[in-house]
């Protein structure tokens, strides 16, 4: 067991818990959005930064990937770590603007603006949707490409998959909402809905009560005609 | 696209974990970019999910998912080219050729690609066409230099061509020179080394010209051999730490009269070289 101190209070966790487990254990918030219980920790969206150890020598880590460690102090909510969240809130509505979860944090946070130019992504390169493919749907129809600015998600050579197994998984964890596996033949994808507060496919006759099957994905057009 | 072709490739580099990336490297560098059908068939032989290995693919510069141009220009925009004007030199040449970089010409003739630093800052802005190295680049030079290489570099007149000089080498262990003036190539002293490979010792001259690529040699090497360099008047190996950036082989260190150092990849047909003038400009 290793003992530590979340906001001042004890707590005593198995070795190999992670800091966001043990906070979650205490019952104090962290929000996360990268995070999902079953799936490998990625790390990708600092949203559930923490500060650990004391001084100037405190830090910030992602609470997600961080490990337990014996006398660490820990707080969860230093002015530090609000002003941090807040910041990569800001800079996920900036990419990300329609997505609903992105909206209800942001919101929660007491965020009603943010200060940089606007785009309108359709992906925030969170790695959900790949690790739910390869991790619990054994699939791995999906994944990285490129680097960098050129940086995105989907299927090798943008082709319909013949590994995807069409479960809808990708998109049933995607805070972003798009569906990579199948978009090139939307007849045969299945939606799993759309959390935007304002579908815009719903508008489109061909593609009437399915969602998600574009790419640019139609809340994304926006940005790209 | 012969899969054959593939597996053997995959079983001379090896089917282990680290593996890929030299297995793209091979299959790279004999069609000049990475099929579609090659990749599959890596994921089929390696047992890797196609989706790893296209990551892998589409992740690092040196690897081109779309065939690739007879000639490549590249143009360095590296920090120190790029203060002395890299960028205007790259837009004059994709005005010329009509493309991007990272494009090719519709007539497969050119590829251009810029680059982030080659290591011959001193001699920027450098751009590299098909192997050779044009320093301290005008836009003025672009027409000439797209012009010759459309004609073939290795067949421009170098006596004529101010771009190309001569480097006057030496050991870096004795510091005797390593020029050889009774074997002449490209018109000038050769640099004489001894190489050895297998049980095979013998000496070995190549052109003094940088960027130029002629040798002349007591023993054939088969291409792809990595040699052992001696220098013929101490004996030494002329070895140093550093690997090759194109192939990963060890690199062959020598001094340049006048500051610097050059080095020229051990394997034989690797073109890989690098040149450090260690800010002695070269003119
Ligand atoms: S729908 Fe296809 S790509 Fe998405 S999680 Fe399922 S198998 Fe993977
Ligand atoms: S597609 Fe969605 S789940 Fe996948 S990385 Fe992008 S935002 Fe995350
Ligand atoms: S409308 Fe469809 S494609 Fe667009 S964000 Fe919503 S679910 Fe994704
Ligand atoms: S939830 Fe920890 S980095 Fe995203």
């Amino acid at each position: 067991m290793v003992t530590l101190y979340i906001n001042g209070l004890k707590v005593s966790v198995e070795k190999g818990t992670t800091l966001l487990e043990a906070a979650q254990f205490l019952g104090f918030p962290i929000p996360t959005l990268c995070h999902m219980e079953g799936l490998s920790p990625y790390g990708a969206c600092r949203l559930c930064v923490v500060e650990i150890g004391e001084g100037p020598r405190a830090k910030l880590v992602s609470s997600c990937t961080y490990p337990v460690e014996e006398g660490l102090k820990v707080r969860t909510a230093s002015s530090r770590v609000i002003r941090a969240r807040k910041m990569v809130l800001e800079l996920l509505l900036a990419s990300c603007p329609q997505s609903k979860i992105i909206q209800d944090l942001a919101a929660a946070h007491d965020i009603r603006k943010q200060r940089f130019r606007q785009e309108y992504e359709d992906c925030i390169l969170c790695g959900l949707c790949v690790r739910m493919c390869e991790e619990q749907m054994m699939a791995k129809a999906i994944g990285f490409r490129g680097r960098g600015q050129n940086r995105s998600l989907g299927t090798p050579f943008d082709m319909n998959s013949d590994v995807c197994r069409q479960c809808g998984g990708c998109m049933y964890v995607c805070p972003a909402c798009s569906l990579r596996c199948t978009y090139t033949e939307p007849e045969k994808a299945i939606c799993g809905g759309c959390a935007n507060l304002s579908p815009p496919c719903l508008e489109k006759e061909e593609f009437d009560d399915m969602m998600c099957y574009m790419q640019p994905c139609v809340a994304c057009e926006i940005k790209k005609n | 696209m012969a899969s054959e072709e593939i597996s053997t490739i995959v079983e001379k580099v090896g089917s282990s974990k680290g593996g890929l990336i030299s297995i793209l490297e091979e299959i790279q560098a004999k069609y000049s970019y990475l099929p579609e059908d090659a990749l599959r068939a890596v994921a089929e032989e390696t047992g890797r999910s196609l989706v790893d290995i296209y990551g892998v693919a589409t992740f690092y510069r040196a690897f081109s998912l779309k065939p690739r141009g007879k000639h490549l220009i590249s143009v360095c925009l590296g920090t120190a080219c790029h203060v002395r004007g890299g960028p205007a030199i790259a837009e004059e040449i994709e005005r010329q050729l009509g493309i991007k970089g990272g494009e090719t010409t519709s007539d497969n003739e050119f590829t251009l690609e810029t680059v982030n630093c080659l290591g011959a800052c001193a001699l920027g802005p450098v751009v590299v066409a098909d192997g050779h190295y044009f320093s301290k680049m005008k836009i003025s030079m672009v027409k000439g230099i797209l012009d010759k290489v459309r004609v073939g570099l290795d067949r421009v007149e170098i006596d004529t061509d101010q771009r190309v000089f001569p480097l006057e080498v030496s050991c870096a262990r004795c510091n005797h020179s390593l020029l050889d003036a009774r074997n002449v190539i490209d018109g000038h002293p050769s640099i004489r080394i001894t190489v050895s490979f297998g049980n095979k010792h013998g000496w070995f001259c190549l052109s003094s010209l940088y960027g130029s690529y002629e040798v002349s040699s007591e023993y054939d090497i088969p291409t792809d051999t990595i040699v052992n360099v001696f220098c013929p008047h101490c004996h030494a190996e002329l070895i140093g730490g550093a690997k090759c950036g194109e192939c990963g082989a060890p690199m062959v260190p020598m001094i340049v009269r006048g500051g610097g150092v050059v080095q020229i990849c051990s394997r034989r047909g690797c073109k890989g070289h690098l040149l450090d003038l260690g800010g002695a400009a070269s003119e």
